[in-house]
């Protein structure tokens, strides 16, 4: 504890400047919790909290331009439309995208990764067919790991994957045995959700394409944290979901080429998603409408176009270089803990702002509990990785996850916290 | 938060010496059990002796894997049911049932549940509940498995 006080918070070199202004663009971080404590929230891997201007974009648009989209003709349904697309046009520049019509919305980032690994099982250019090969990796969110085990098991083909070293990168030294001629997907994660490595996306979707794999980049995890340009590191495709972003749950988001995309076949038949319609047979709409079938999460995509404006409007780069900050001062602070392992990359710049850890004699849910009647959100399990996690030796971690408006006493707070359990649970 | 309601010095004491784990012979039934949003296992095996119909628990062995409330949970229950009539242990676990779905509204019986009334502030925390229940339930399906009673 005496190690952490004369740490000096106030000095930290790279965080966002006016955080306490920022913070204020958060309405729930003024929350009290049970006992009158403030809200420490290091959870943001999970989901992400959101600022007033997303929360009052949604409401506005649901008091005042409320209708259907595409399909509505009048004022409403025309402003309704409207506010839809322009979320589609906010997406496209926060991906740097070449085109607007490559941006799918979908209900999360696992519905966008299905749609993928689902229409790849259809006859088409894109098809994975029996023997061909898929390559994921050993730290993947489950997914981008189930999706894939479908697809293979259903098409005989074979599913391979990278594995990671003790430090917790990707194990590239058999990338010419696992990237073949046959592989057809390179399947990935930009940051992982547990270790919170940073994957060179680019060189391996330069490998990937000199075989003609097809590359897809789960960016979940990258998305709230690194500019994000599709174009630069050549991904095929790439997901992300809305809520990660401070935008709201319900709405993901699927990028693909767009020559890609219109290889593949629809994914959900029904309205919307057509050209015409008969009853013996249909013909479909262009991309992106070919893969939104149905009415759309029409006010969440609002809101995600609101969140990645304020995300572009304080700057990627100054985000990355706070959480970079916040997160080498988490792992400073957990150095100073007897007793506790960090899994995942410990060098700041390699890694990203989910730090997952073991406290030896104390089980991570007992953790969690402990800190959460300190007022510290935290989470605790195998958060959706488990072979990553087999893969350290381990059933499940505690994972303390940060964003733009961490504060460097809220990381003192949950080092404090550690400290609290390990004695609550007399290990010292 | 009361954190002192939920870790009762008993649930700790048993969390850090376990009554009758590990997996033993000889054993009828064995069964894995896993609470798939936490990830905690139990691998559980129980002997059971006597008249078809009216057998007895003889032995339950287990490897757990989970938290505290898992842990202890299982070494409560281990004590709670070995040496009973099938019929009773399954009494008993309905009775811990009740109370861990009581959301901290039933009272317990410290006739029955011994120990296991130090369980009644998991109650309170819908997120544990489940951790505390795993090896009951693993227990009742490996006894369902190898038992003729009922």
């Amino acid at each position: 504890m005496s190690s952490m006080s004369s740490m000096s918070s106030t000095a930290l070199a790279g965080l966002l400047p006016g955080l306490e202004i920022i913070r204020k663009d958060f309405p729930i971080l003024e929350r009290r919790l049970s006992g009158d404590l403030p809200l420490v929230y290091l959870d943001s891997a999970n989901t992400s909290q959101k600022p007033q201007c997303v929360i009052d974009s949604m409401v506005d648009h649901l008091e005042r331009h409320n209708a259907n989209v595409a399909r509505a003709m009048h004022q409403l349904g025309a402003e309704s439309s409207g506010a839809f697309e322009d979320a589609r046009d906010k997406v496209a520049a926060f991906l740097n995208a070449p085109s607007r019509d490559e941006v799918i919305f979908t209900k999360n980032a696992t519905e966008a990764l299905n749609l993928v690994a689902n229409t790849m099982a259809w006859a088409g250019p894109l098809e994975v067919k029996a023997g061909d090969r898929v390559v994921i990796t050993e730290m993947e969110h489950h997914s981008n790991i189930v999706p894939w085990q479908l697809l293979t098991e259903r098409k005989g083909a074979e599913l391979r994957w990278f594995g990671l070293t003790d430090d917790g990168q990707l194990d590239l030294s058999d990338i010419d045995e696992l990237i073949t001629p046959r592989t057809k997907v390179v399947a990935l994660t930009w940051v992982s959700n547990m270790l919170g490595t940073i994957n060179p996306i680019a060189e391996i979707a330069r490998r990937a394409h000199e075989v003609g794999a097809v590359v897809v980049v789960d960016a979940s995890q990258a998305a709230p944290q690194l500019p994000i340009d599709v174009q630069a590191v050549d991904a095929d495709f790439l997901a992300f979901t809305g809520h990660k972003v401070t935008g709201p749950t319900g709405i993901g988001v699927l990028w693909g080429k767009g020559e890609l995309l219109g290889q593949l076949p629809p994914f959900m038949g029904g309205g919307e998603m057509i050209e015409t319609v008969t009853m013996e047979r249909s013909t479909y709409a262009g991309i992106p409408h070919r893969f939104e079938a149905g009415t759309p999460p029409i006010v969440e995509a609002v809101g995600l176009g609101f969140a990645v404006d304020y995300l572009t409007e304080i700057g990627l780069d100054n985000i990355h270089r706070h959480e970079q900050a916040i997160t080498g001062y988490l792992l400073d602070g957990l150095a100073t803990v007897p007793g506790v392992s960090v899994m995942g990359p410990l060098d700041p710049t390699m890694r990203g702002g989910a730090v997952s850890f073991e406290i030896a004699g104390v089980h991570p849910h007992d953790v969690a509990q402990t800190l959460d009647a300190r007022g510290i959100a935290v989470r605790a399990g195998h958060h959706c990785a488990k072979p990553a996690h087999k893969r350290f030796g381990v059933q499940s971690s505690t994972r303390a996850s940060s964003y733009l408006y961490t504060t460097p006493a809220e990381i003192d707070a949950l080092i404090e916290g550690i400290n609290y359990t390990k004695n609550y649970f007399k290990v010292v | 938060m009361d954190l002192d309601s939920l870790y009762q010095e008993i649930i700790l004491d048993h969390y850090r010496s376990p009554h009758h784990a590990g997996l033993r012979e000889p054993f009828e039934a064995e069964v894995h059990h896993v609470n798939p949003t936490c990830g905690d296992e139990v691998t559980l095996r129980v002997h059971l002796e006597g008249e078809p119909g009216a057998e007895t628990v003889t032995d339950v062995s287990y490897d757990a894997e989970g938290c505290s409330i898992s842990q202890a949970a299982a070494s409560v229950m281990a004590d709670l049911v070995i040496g009973q009539p099938v019929q009773k242990a399954l009494a008993t676990h309905e009775a811990f049932v009740e109370l861990m779905h009581g959301r901290g509204k039933v009272e317990p019986d410290e006739e029955v549940l011994e120990d296991g009334i130090a369980f009644a502030g998991v109650a309170k925390f819908p997120a544990r509940i489940k951790c505390a229940l795993l090896s009951w339930m693993a227990f009742k399906d490996a006894t369902a498995q190898a038992s003729t009673v009922g």
